[in-house]
């Protein structure tokens, strides 16, 4: 498709000019300038703390009610009554252009519709306020446009009330709500982050046809560079509060010219990029803080793995949840999280666990951790079933087998120093013995994951993400673990710091020989980094084999519609997809209605798929 | 929801059974009522006190005197009072509609006070407005509500003579009562509907409310406040039993003719069947006050209703 590079007829829609905004004392967007040209997207691409979410709330004017002051600039806008300068505006003039010329969506569709109310009215909310329509009129225009964004059986779900619905359900609903008065700016703010990857597909795909359709300009605020390469046209890149760079997509892609522009880039995972590896790799990475960019690692072919003879075996795990009790406290409902579920992870060896929300990969690493309890099924420890061990060695077990979380902030004590946190698991399991042994151990362990020993005594707060999820990995270190179990550890982390941490479990792999157990959603981040893949469908495996297998040669149709759903990070090969459609279905069933096994054949040596 | 409300109904008899029984038994350990009844008259023989406790049906076990009570809840038959001879339950009848009316213009003046000041604080977090909202309800906190009472009659009704200074009649005598017992509840109630409004107002939907163009006070008052019912509604249900216990004295005061003034003089006279009574509805209407919390949580709750 070619679209023009330099668009002359139309006027932007939007123009932020050498926009500042401080809140108090701190600067967080400094003399930014952007355009948005009507029908088409502009990315705006950074980390936490860029000021990217600061600079759609000041569109809106939204960002006052935190307390923004707006140092300098213009954001003029072409409204329906002629161009208005919005940072002059007053609120009551901005009440009647938000949700009418200019709408947004939000993050977290979990949490972006009000729970006490049906959706219905949510959305007919907007229609009534902005286009005075009779509450009957606009229900039935709601109706019409939960139907745009395909949302199935709208007429049933408009008296729905929010946590009936999916994350991606929700999430069509806001877009729905966002367009009902046909708005000539949508604003996105990271819409598909925390959805799962075929989802956030259905999502991207919705919001470009719609966009066409209306002819909107698109501001799409995301971290993501695959999302980027899918949606934009234009790029603008911020880092620190100011804009780095800014270009047409393609070129931005092709010839990035900023240093962080570039490190970004380089740091991003790509699907594909291991095809031929049979082993998985450690790349160098671009780091770029503010000086010159500086080349941290080296290449290496991570060869760890030693199939001898597995260090923890799962067989025929199940575990089940009870959903509903009748009035005795007898279980009538239950979710099978896992079924029938088998696997090997081998000293050295990383095991990836893929799959999308309630596939049961979680389930499987709090049950191996013992966090759960099976409701059958077994786990082998070096050949020794669990359940046959003594109780001092099952504790001997928490120590061998360490969990890291995805949240680094909530699985870190606020009110104890990260010393503290991670001197813990040493003082529990008896390690050592001696404070002066522990610290030093505590010092060397910071060491390890690439934080200086004399940042023992601060507190979580004083951390960035990435800084605490390092710390989340020594203390898991610190027990000396060969088994690390690590639970979406990568998920909340920026693409460039996530990167780092990538980099850093393969050295520890390396050099300490630990298995990971490493349950993710993200194809290309496991594509990266683990040995062998298992993909979880419903709480059953579906695909088991090593990685070049389960990626090169995907034999289940699941695996193949996920690895489709992967936006690639190359905006010259955009995707047309097919069969994306429909939502994971809903697994409540009744107890006795156990659900169908699947029966996995074996298609090449170790690689097993489910017979469907 | 029908399985929950059954249990706690279930739960609510269990509770009124308890409450009864303690009643009932704390209630005889003052003492013989036929001895407290001829106490200062002269030549009262044994034959006499024992004839009063038959009279009074005091001389049957306590557990089938208990049940008595108990069946009187059913079929609204509390016996006679010792003094006077009134059935008492027409002496509740009449008491009780005064009470009630009474309780719920106080909720009413603590709701009409403590919402629209706690949401205004909330939102003004830190300014001065939430400053002086805040200390003036640690003030009204901090007045004994029999002294508050008393220094409303002493302005207006005795200096400006706007207002009756007790009894009950017509809407004008239920302002002063209302308020002294109002007041203070409001002084605990702005505080919870501040702080579990600021918790709201933190929430992605209310950003959402905003930017669909809607004004501030809808976005307060229909998004933000029916978030906010939860915790308000458990904390006023609970308020409601208090409120009851403070009656007693608010009722002294205005001289109100309500289950507080009937308690009251039931202690002083010792009689027993009308104490016991009026303890006993309390309870029971405290009992179901907090049953319709529970019901009112899946009414305003969508997320309870499906549980």
């Amino acid at each position: 498709m070619n679209r023009p590079q330099h668009p002359t007829s139309p006027p932007p829609l939007l123009t932020v000019e050498d926009l500042s905004v401080a809140f108090g004392q701190n600067t967080v967007i400094e003399n930014l300038n952007f355009a948005v040209q009507p029908g088409r997207t502009l990315a705006i691409v950074g980390e936490s703390g860029s000021g990217k979410s600061v600079a759609s709330m000041s569109i809106l004017r939204l960002a006052d009610i935190a307390g923004a002051r707006y140092a300098s600039g213009r954001i003029m806008f072409q409204s329906a009554a002629g161009p208005v300068d919005l940072l002059t505006q007053s609120q009551e003039h901005m009440r009647k252009l938000r949700g009418r010329e200019i709408a947004m969506i939000f993050q977290e569709p979990m949490t972006s519709l009000n729970p006490v109310f049906p959706i219905g009215d949510q959305i007919a909310e907007v229609l009534m306020l902005h286009e005075a329509m009779p509450r009957r009129a606009a229900l039935a225009e709601a109706e019409r446009l939960m139907s745009l964004v395909r949302l199935p059986d709208a007429g049933a779900l408009l008296k729905r009330y929010p946590h009936q619905l999916s994350g991606g359900m929700r999430q069509r609903v806001m877009i729905a709500m966002a367009l009902a008065c046909r708005p000539k700016l949508l604003i996105a703010d990271e819409p598909t982050t925390a959805l799962d990857v075929t989802i956030q597909a259905q999502i991207l795909t919705i919001l470009k046809d719609l966009q066409r359709e209306l002819g909107m300009g698109l501001i799409f605020i995301t971290h993501d560079m695959g999302v980027v390469a899918e949606m934009a046209d234009d790029v603008v890149v911020m880092w620190k509060g100011r804009k780095v760079e800014e270009g047409p997509v393609e070129t931005l892609f092709a010839a990035p010219k900023h240093p962080y522009t570039r490190a970004l880039l380089s740091a991003v995972p790509r699907l594909g990029a291991m095809t031929g590896e049979p082993l998985p790799k450690v790349s160098p990475l671009t780091v770029f803080d503010g000086e010159a960019p500086r080349i941290l690692g080296e290449a290496r072919v991570q060869d760890t793995a030693r199939y001898e003879a597995p260090l923890l075996s799962v067989r025929d795990l199940s575990v089940r949840f009870d959903i509903r009790k009748d009035w005795l406290g007898r279980a009538t409902h239950y979710c099978p999280a896992v079924s029938d579920v088998s696997l090997d992870i081998y000293p050295g060896e990383t095991l990836a666990l893929v799959g999308e929300s309630g596939s049961g990969k979680s389930t499987i690493g709090r049950t191996i951790q013992q966090l759960q309890k099976a409701a059958a099924g077994e786990v082998l420890v070096e050949g020794r079933p669990m359940s046959a061990m003594s109780l001092a060695d099952r504790q001997r077990l928490r120590q061998e087998i360490q969990y890291i979380f995805q949240d680094p902030f909530a699985s870190l004590d606020p009110r104890k120093t990260v010393g503290q946190s991670i001197a813990e698991p040493i003082e529990t399991h008896g390690l050592l013995a001696g404070r002066r042994e522990i610290r030093s151990r505590v010092g060397d362990l910071l060491e390890r994951v690439g934080l200086s020993a004399d940042v023992a005594g601060r507190y979580p707060h004083q951390f960035s993400g990435g800084q605490r999820q390092r710390v989340c990995i020594a203390r898991a270190l610190a027990s000396k673990p060969r088994l690390i179990i690590a639970d979406e550890a990568l998920s909340a982390l920026d693409v460039s710091i996530q990167a780092q941490i990538i980099n850093l479990f393969m050295d520890l792999q390396r050099d300490e020989g630990l298995a990971y157990l490493f349950i993710s959603h993200d194809m290309a981040v496991v594509e990266k980094m683990s040995h062998r893949v298992a993909v979880l469908y419903l709480g059953q495996i579906v695909e088991l084999g090593s990685r070049a297998q389960v990626f090169e040669t995907p034999g289940h149709p699941y695996t193949q519609r996920l690895l489709s759903a992967v936006p690639v990070a190359d905006p010259t090969r955009r995707p047309e997809r097919t069969g994306l459609a429909g939502e994971i279905p809903s697994t409540t069933r009744r107890v006795g209605d156990a659900p169908a096994l699947n029966k996995r054949i074996e298609i090449a040596p170790g690689h097993l798929v489910a017979a469907s | 929801m029908t399985g929950f409300l059954f249990k706690r109904l279930l739960q609510a008899a269990f509770v009124v059974m308890v409450v009864t029984l303690i009643v009932a038994w704390a209630v005889r350990l003052t003492g013989d009522p036929a001895l407290m009844l001829t106490s200062g008259s002269a030549n009262v023989t044994e034959a006499d006190l024992a004839r009063i406790r038959e009279g009074l049906g005091l001389n049957e076990p306590f557990l089938v005197q208990y049940f008595n009570t108990l069946a009187g809840l059913f079929t609204w038959d509390f016996g006679r009072s010792f003094v006077g001879g009134t059935q008492v339950s027409l002496l509740i009848a009449s008491a009780l509609p005064a009470t009630l009316a009474l309780a719920f213009a106080s909720m009413a003046v603590a709701i009409l006070i403590s919402i629209p000041l706690g949401i205004r604080a909330a939102v003004s977090r830190g300014k001065w407005a939430d400053q002086l909202i805040r200390i003036t309800s640690l003030i009204g906190l901090s007045f004994p509500n029999f002294w508050l009472a008393t220094m409303l009659v002493l302005i207006f009704s005795i200096t400006l003579r706007w207002l009756p200074p007790s009894g009950m009649s017509g809407w004008q005598s239920f302002i002063m009562p209302a308020l002294t017992m109002g007041v203070i509840l409001t002084a605990t109630n702005v505080r919870l509907v501040r702080t579990t409004m600021l918790e709201v107002l933190q929430s992605q939907y209310i950003m959402v409310a905003r930017a669909k163009g809607l004004s501030e006070r809808t976005v307060l008052y229909k998004h933000a406040l029916r978030n906010c019912a939860i915790p308000l509604i458990t904390y006023m249900g609970l308020q409601f039993g208090g409120l009851l216990g403070g009656v007693v004295v608010v009722e002294r005061v205005f001289n109100w003719p309500g289950m507080g003034s009937l308690a009251f003089d039931a202690v002083a006279a010792r009689d027993y069947p009308v104490l016991q009574s009026v303890i006993m509805v309390l309870s029971l209407l405290i009992v179901s006050v907090n049953l319709l919390v529970d019901i009112a949580y899946g009414l305003v709750d969508p997320r309870i209703r499906t549980e």
